[in-house]
């Protein structure tokens, strides 16, 4: 085997995944909470008021950020399914479970703060159109997958059905993503690009970017801390899993430490 | 005016948000909770599994003990 191969087998044995994963699971919440922070007093305190939208744009810096973590957490999740279904990978079944209630989160948080914007500015808490029925469409594909994964049974065959769930949904990424160019809506164009120039101004963008990046950080915090319980739950009966929960009895400081 | 009032007229503007308060804190707050429930769930799921795990091997100690 090459050393790539061989290096991925071994970052994929779950005890070995398990140990690496709990030290960076702390430093990366740690991160992306002072990151969060940082953004925060940016987009609350240091960012003007807009033009148009008086103080209540300011809600742009939670709601994008957490729109575009749907989508990315999506996009994670029907990536390890792809490969969980074709190379039947224990730890992509893990990593693509655990991805789907920290989406549902963030689309959850995107349609509220959307529906806490969408009154002041267009008169009406929800609207049927393309932008938020394709986002709620999101959240019910993630409801969908992780109800699917908690309906059968046996956890290597729920893993694959939900997997199996997730890729069809993926379709509807890009709906999301261009509805607002596709379809006439009450939903704002895109103002952040990739490519070309965004429409906002550089002490608007900074707290978007960097909540931005909290929030990916804060994504694979979270994802890491679930694989572990999850890997946890499915190995409960190897070794490496009883070595963990003897060594991390309650009380027993030391022993959690190491563990 | 004293610079007590004059701060604290400073802060009342802040909280007011330009009369956006309203639909602006409950925002942040959402954000804020959510994703601390995100968080928590995962930790408290850590505890239950490791608890049950541990229950599981001390039930299966018992049952080799007993001839």
């Amino acid at each position: 085997m090459n050393p790539f191969v061989l290096w991925f087998h071994k970052i994929g044995s779950p005890p070995t995944f398990y140990r690496i994963a709990g030290a960076f699971v702390p430093w990366l919440f740690g991160i992306a909470i002072a990151l969060g922070a940082v953004a925060l007093y940016g987009g609350l305190v240091v960012a003007p008021r807009d033009y148009q939208q008086g103080d209540a744009y300011r809600i742009i810096f939670v709601h994008v950020p957490c729109a575009w973590m749907g989508l990315f957490a999506y996009g994670f999740m029907a990536l390890n399914a792809f490969i969980a279904l074709v190379w039947r990978i224990k730890l992509s079944e893990i990593l693509a479970m655990a991805s789907a209630p920290i989406g549902a989160a963030f689309t959850f948080i995107t349609l509220v703060t959307g529906s806490l914007w969408g009154k002041p500015m267009w008169g009406t808490w929800w609207t049927w159109d393309a932008r938020l029925t394709s986002e709620l469409v999101l959240l019910f594909l993630y409801l969908g997958v992780i109800g699917l994964y908690h309906a059968i049974e046996d956890r290597r065959q729920a893993a694959r059905a939900a997997s199996f769930l997730a890729l069809i949904g993926i379709v509807n990424v890009p709906i999301v993503h261009f509805s607002v160019n596709w379809w006439n809506t009450l939903h704002q164009a895109q103002t952040v690009r990739l490519l070309g120039p965004s429409k906002i101004s550089g002490d608007m963008l900074w707290p978007l970017l960097t909540m931005t990046l909290a929030t990916h950080i804060w994504f694979f915090a979270s994802l890491l801390a679930r694989s572990r319980v999850g890997l946890l739950e499915l190995e409960g009966g190897k070794d490496w899993a009883r070595e963990v929960a003897l060594a991390d009895v309650p009380g027993n400081k030391m022993a959690r430490a190491r563990g | 005016m004293f610079p007590e009032t004059k701060w604290r007229a400073h802060v009342a503007d802040f909280f007011a948000m330009g009369g956006y308060g309203a639909y602006l804190w409950p925002s942040y707050a959402v954000f804020v909770v959510v994703l601390a429930i995100d968080a928590l769930a995962t930790s408290l799921r850590r505890r239950r599994v490791l608890t049950e795990l541990r229950g599981k091997l001390k039930r299966r100690e018992a049952r080799e003990m007993t001839p």
